[in-house]
């Protein structure tokens, strides 16, 4: 008998009821809230006389229009303080399980804080108004974006209307090389695959590489799955995925983490499963990567160069190569570490974790932010992320190095709140996006690993983090 | 949700690839609390020469006179046209809600991306995928038809040209209908209430911790 994908486990144990079409009704386990996709599924409820269905799995924080400096002085944009206070106001006559608002000691990007929080648990369905909610697949969970219709349908039902998603195995082999990031393997990935070869399908990540990761890398290639186009992300469970949940505030105690953990520990795809497709990537053969364009899979190693449009023969992408480059003044055939860079972003949901502002410190120490970054900042993930950086003393090594050391939320990410580039400015950056105006209007992302971003702001252009000079 | 079930309209072309929904409605504009409004600002930076911001007067804003929604030509049109994994990027539902609240009932392309897709379904907003063949002519036709209208119609599940041509797209049987009669599928699932509750039940215990 042919076995059952991880995702197909996940799947067949949250359906409730299928449609004559195979749209399924799917249980869900844990709604994650935040304060932009949120007032008009409330407002929703609140016109039709509705009440939430059970307010426990609730989750609720505050992270994209937070300001990351002076939060003595509150809100200061009428606009973005209205939004927050919005969510303060529906959380506060709903209920929630837990709501970790602006300045709270807990408070922190939506998901960074469900995972550290133990409210992201192995088997769980998880949604939140936000495409990057694949993230908490790394946790063996079912997690997907929603828009704001759906996020009004899971508060009033508990349920969302789903069609089962075809699946896709991502094998990375081999062993990584020193000094190569998660990030550098999820860009890789979507630099060979595409940013759509993933839509219709849920990606599950596996191989020797993934299995050597630790949560955090997981999390980060999990989180840049919808990059690819998957709105899920998947990762099976092991010994790493459980330690981590250990003792977290939301994971269970007692007989019933022993329950749990025999229950998690079949949260992996069959021997004999079959996925719609599958690829094999060789981890020996990452190496660092760069975006030089306007979208995740225009990428390339440290040592290569922009394309040369000209000799690209299909019209349509050539007219995407041209404006891709036109948009971030480059050149074609510049060399990647010849682009000189302006501001240095580490933080958002992909890069904002412990491990990688510990990644980002060890290539920063002892060394000085180069005289011609106009600003080098760190926004780590959520208040616990930063107290433990600031036990470990990584604070002071970024402000000695002359980074900003800011507090925690989305930031310069999507440019929500005060953080963004002006018109032309050209960052190196941490996050996931790198469309056109992500952060901020005109202005040009390049989107790297944390330990690339800091090198980066050392040497004022892309550099590789793995010449002597850093080692 | 207003009901769609054949309409015909002007075709604007948007002819560009991995329309992302940053591009479709910028960031600051998704502070708002409401659900409308949003149409004055759809593209917006490539509609307009400035950078904009929530609150500034549209009047002083300078348009960029290159952008195809900004052509008089392409004025009043209700049927969108674009390339390959259109609406990429981030759940917004603002999107689509800019979509609609421009003027656009129907957006054709021969892929979208699957978080847009379904909000639009959940808005009034028809996404149809037709082939890059097809799309590929249908721009062509646009560019040498002043006024270039299609009828969509979702009732029978094609696109008609104005030369009578047909072409049949897919579409979840589940969801066409909710667009044809415009119903709420919060109601339509508070209907199977019970079974929820039977569901919560039995897992409540095998997984007690999911309750805690």
């Amino acid at each position: 008998m042919t076995g059952k994908t991880l995702y197909e486990k996940l799947w067949d144990s949250h359906v409730v009821r299928t449609e004559s079409d195979q749209t399924a009704l799917l249980y869900i386990d844990r709604h994650l809230v935040h304060e932009v996709t949120s007032p008009q599924a409330f407002e929703g409820l609140r016109l039709a006389g509705r009440k939430p269905w059970r307010t426990s799995s609730i989750v609720a924080t505050a992270d994209h229009n937070t300001p990351t400096s002076d939060w003595a002085k509150g809100i200061i944009d009428p606009i973005s303080r209205l939004q927050v206070e919005t969510l303060d106001a529906n959380i506060s006559v709903f209920g929630a399980r837990a709501y970790y608002p602006f300045r709270d000691s807990r408070q922190g990007i939506v998901h960074v804080i469900g995972p550290e929080n133990g409210a992201t648990l192995p088997g769980m369905t998880v949604v939140c108004g936000d495409s990057h909610t694949s993230t908490h697949g790394a946790f063996a969970c079912l997690a997907v974006g929603i828009g704001t219709s759906e996020v009004e349908h899971v508060l009033a039902t508990q349920c969302l209307l789903q069609k089962k998603a075809k699946t896709f195995l991502i094998r990375v082999n081999g062993n990584l090389k020193s000094n190569i990031s998660a990030k550098d393997v999820i860009l890789n990935i979507i630099g060979h695959i595409g940013t759509a070869a993933g839509t219709g399908y849920a990606i599950e990540f596996s191989g020797s590489v993934i299995g050597q990761l630790s949560m955090e890398g997981r999390m980060t290639i999990c989180n840049m799955a919808i990059e690819a186009g998957a709105r899920s992300g998947i990762i099976a469970v092991d010994d790493k995925t459980i330690d981590y949940l250990e003792g977290r505030p939301m994971s269970p105690i007692g007989d019933q983490w022993e329950l749990a953990k025999a229950s998690w520990r079949k949260l992996h795809s069959d021997e004999s499963a079959v996925f719609d497709k599958v690829i094999d990537i060789n981890g020996e053969a990452i190496t660092p990567q760069v975006t030089w364009g306007t979208s995740p899979q225009m990428v390339s190693s440290i040592a290569g160069s922009t394309p040369d449009p000209s000799l690209e023969k299909n019209p349509i992408l050539k007219e995407s190569l041209d404006n891709a480059l036109a948009y971030m003044g480059l050149e074609p055939n510049t060399r990647i570490i010849d682009i000189p860079l302006d501001k240095v972003f580490i933080g958002s949901c992909t890069n904002s974790r412990i491990e990688d502002l510990r990644e980002a410190a060890k290539v920063v120490t002892g060394r000085q932010v180069a005289k011609s970054i106009k600003h080098a900042m760190v926004v780590p993930g959520s208040g616990l992320v930063k107290k433990q950086a600031e036990l470990e003393g990584l604070d002071q090594i970024f402000q000695d190095a002359g980074f900003d050391w800011r507090e925690p939320g989305c930031s310069m990410c999507l440019a929500m709140n005060d953080d963004k580039l002006q018109s032309g400015e050209r960052c190196a950056s941490t996050s996931n996006r790198n469309f056109e105006g992500r952060q901020g209007s005109g202005g040009r992302t390049h989107l790297v690993s944390p330990a690339m971003a800091a090198a980066a702001a050392i040497a004022g252009h892309f550099v590789d983090v793995r010449d002597d000079y850093f080692q | 949700m207003e009901k769609f079930i054949r309409i015909t309209g002007l075709v604007a072309p948007l002819d560009r690839a991995n329309v992302d929904t940053d591009a479709i409605i910028p960031k600051q504009y998704l502070k708002s609390i409401n659900k409308s409004g949003f149409g004055v600002n759809l593209f917006d930076a490539w509609r307009y020469l400035d950078n904009g911001e929530p609150g500034v007067n549209l009047n002083s804003r300078p348009i960029n006179p290159e952008f195809i929604l900004n052509k008089q030509e392409y004025f009043g049109s209700t049927i969108l046209i674009a390339r390959d994994n259109f609406g990429c990027g981030s759940s917004r539902e603002h999107a689509p809600w800019a979509l609609v609240d421009y003027g656009f009932r129907v957006v054709i392309a021969p892929s979208f991306a699957d978080i847009f897709y379904n909000n639009s379904l959940k808005n009034g907003l028809l996404p149809v995928a037709l082939s890059s063949q097809i799309v590929d002519s249908i721009f062509k036709e646009i560019a040498a038809t002043p006024g270039y209208s299609l009828t969509v119609d979702l009732d029978g599940k094609f696109v008609e040209t104005g030369s009578r041509e047909r072409y049949s797209f897919e579409i979840d049987a589940f969801r066409r209908d909710c667009l044809l009669k415009g119903l709420d599928d919060i109601g339509i699932t508070l209907g199977y209430s019970d079974e929820i509750k039977e569901f919560e039940m039995k897992q409540k215990l095998e997984q007690p911790w999911l309750y805690q």
